[in-house]
């Protein structure tokens, strides 16, 4: 490390120590404030309204010093439950939801040790830094005062002036030892706060839960909802074709013998027609599956799409082998959504795609030099992406500044299946 | 004229059967599943194969990997590759090899039949066929060949189409002789050498598949 390094970080953590000491005054004043709240509940239900405002502050407090933690190297996550839909800003409902989550009582639990582990960390990692101060500005001191006495360190008190110059070098070593044992402090501070105001694995599963029904709720809808689109699809598409086919085909075998020019154009009106079915249902396999992507895989498939794409695209894979057949789909959509966005939106003159697999995580990457900007809470595509990711776990990172160039980085967590053998149907 | 037919759903191999029979080919084989199809390939050495990209046992491309396989052990082999889609990517690695008679084209051109003999001929001559549909996903793009001319560019989806000189002539309205200029335009424009029409034709496609 440089040296300028550990003395920079080493007075940043001088300067939290210091901001310690007010915040665990803070604590000291919600425990209290706190405890009025509830007593007071039975007391005309002035709790009803205090608690849920003391709990806010205490929340802000308690996130407060979680993001200090992630600073030091200590990521503490917020373990509170979401705030059910009936309940408003105060009154019964916020009152119930703040007492029956058990982060509330754990924050509470923490303010009072938190508050004494933060003061006596705190004046720690201030007292050194400054009894090093002293040491090295007392021999002035003392000439110029002249008078009384003095002492510094393991000389104690000061007889002659050279004793005195040796508190010079002793100071110097209180300082450094000061700055280079706060960021310690700091992160011992973090440690004990993460012990209460970290979610309990209870609280993390319960999480977990009610993003997962979230997330399949989502998912069953955009599969109903896609159902119902290819439904109508066939329905106003091959299926009324196949029909108009049969009709002309029966009125041209009743004509084929007293007038077989007629039959002949209907015969060929017929075939045009099949042929038209056929690119409909060609279409809407390739929005279902595309048949590339069963046949090549996702690597195959994507380098098939980037050859179509208008925007000249390369392709950088590592993703060799089969991956599973839904996880497989869910990347290929998502890559191709991505790339039309590039398409239509960006202004690039390139693209790229890079597709890596490691540990178990199938990595995507979808750039382009383009003039950015791009917004994710505009337009559905990009919506689309996460709904599709977040089925399988994935997530999807945008990074756009104005000026470009726009990257999408999706993450999924993937196995290699082995490679297929034998499949229940197959069309020709 | 010896034919090998691949497909792997009776009422379609049958029917190919049927027509190519109807239009005096000897079908010399029929196969139904991936495996069976080199073989029979190499065996047979047909004057032209009719081959369906997905087949059992996998359903994947191994119709497409048979031929490139096939084509590999004997340069030049006439494959006329159908398939309910058309990908560029598999035009590219059927036209890799660089040698003549070699079709891609949807299933759905079957149903015209006039065409699709005509179509089957050419391969087995040795000419070059590509379908429509891929030429025209590759329009679609802006990436031209720079270096061409929009009805040089023109020319060449024609030429991929495995369009004669004097069929692209009778489509673009212009005489055979404007045509064969273009052409010739295209190839020095390309950095073709000079060598065998056929071949050359072949490369120009080829170098359009890569643009």
């Amino acid at each position: 490390m440089e040296s300028r390094d550990w003395i920079r970080d080493g007075l940043r953590a001088v300067a939290g120590g210091v901001l310690s000491i007010p915040l665990a005054i803070a604590n000291l004043a919600l425990l209290v404030l706190f405890l009025v709240a509830l007593v007071m509940t039975p007391v005309l239900g002035l709790g009803l309204v205090q608690l849920p405002l003391v709990t806010n502050l205490l929340r802000l407090r308690a996130d407060a010093t979680r993001r200090i933690a992630a600073w030091h190297g200590v990521p503490i996550e917020r373990p509170y439950r979401p705030r059910p839909a009936t309940a408003g800003p105060i009154g019964w409902g916020a009152y119930r939801w703040i007492v029956t989550d058990p982060a509330t009582w754990r924050d509470l639990a923490w303010l009072l040790p938190g508050a004494i582990v933060g003061l006596v960390l705190g004046i720690a990692s201030l007292a050194i830094p400054i009894y090093g101060v002293e040491g090295i500005t007392l021999l002035p001191l003392w000439i110029w005062l002249g008078t009384g006495s003095f002492g510094y360190g393991v000389i104690w008190p000061f007889e002659t002036v050279s004793q005195g110059m040796l508190s010079l070098p002793q100071g110097a070593l209180f300082l450094a030892i000061g700055l280079a044992v706060a960021p310690y402090l700091r992160r011992y501070d973090a440690l004990f706060a993460r012990l209460l105001l970290a979610p309990t694995s209870n609280a993390r599963l319960r999480a977990r839960v009610a993003h997962l029904s979230y997330s399949r709720a989502d998912t069953v809808d955009a599969q109903a909802a896609e159902l119902r689109r290819i439904e109508r699809d066939l329905h106003d598409g091959a299926q009324a074709r196949l029909v108009a086919l049969g009709m002309t085909i029966g009125l041209a075998e009743e004509l084929v013998g007293h007038d077989p020019e007629a039959a002949r154009r209907l015969l060929a009106e017929a075939r045009e027609n099949s042929t038209t079915a056929l690119v409909e249902l060609r279409h809407l396999v390739r929005g279902i599956h595309p048949p590339v992507l069963a046949e090549r895989g996702l690597d195959g498939a994507v380098r098939a799409l980037a050859l179509t794409m208008r925007l000249p695209t390369s392709v950088d894979s590592d993703v060799t082998g089969r991956l599973d057949t839904p996880v497989e789909s869910a990347a290929y959509f998502a890559v191709a959504e991505a790339l039309t966005n590039a398409t239509v939106h960006s202004g690039a003159n390139v693209a790229y795609v890079s597709m890596h697999r490691d540990d178990g995580t199938l990595r995507l990457e979808v750039g382009d030099d383009g003039h950015g900007g791009a917004d994710p809470g505009r337009g559905t595509g990009l919506a689309g992406i996460t709904r599709r990711l977040g089925a399988f776990d994935g997530t999807m990172t945008l990074s756009s500044p104005p000026g470009g160039p726009t990257i999408v980085t999706m993450e999924l967590p993937c196995t290699l299946s082995s490679p297929r053998t034998t499949l229940s149907s197959g069309t020709g | 004229m010896h034919v090998v037919i691949a497909e792997d759903h009776a009422l379609l191999r049958d029917g190919l059967t049927r027509l190519l029979e109807a239009f005096k080919f000897e079908v010399v084989a029929t196969v139904d599943n991936g495996p069976a199809l080199l073989p029979a390939l190499l065996d047979h050495k047909p004057d032209v194969a009719v081959v369906d990209v997905r087949l059992p046992p996998t359903y994947t491309d191994e119709g497409l990997q048979a031929a490139i396989a096939a084509r590999t052990a004997v340069p030049g082999l006439p494959i006329l590759v159908l398939s309910q889609h058309v990908e560029p990517l598999y035009a590219r690695e059927l036209l890799g090899d660089r040698n003549g008679g070699v079709g891609y084209l949807l299933k759905d051109r079957v149903s015209d039949v006039a065409q699709f003999i005509d179509a089957v001929r050419q391969v087995a001559d040795g000419g070059t066929v590509m379908d429509p549909e891929v030429v025209a996903q590759l329009l679609e793009r802006s990436r031209p060949l720079d270096v061409l001319t929009a009805r040089e560019r023109e020319v060449l989806g024609e030429m991929a189409a495995g369009r004669s000189n004097a069929a692209i002539a009778a489509r673009l309205f212009v005489t055979e002789k404007a045509v064969s200029k273009h052409i010739n335009n295209i190839f020095t424009k390309l950095g073709l050498p000079p060598s065998d029409d056929d071949n050359r034709r072949v490369l120009a496609v080829l170098a359009y598949l890569n643009a």
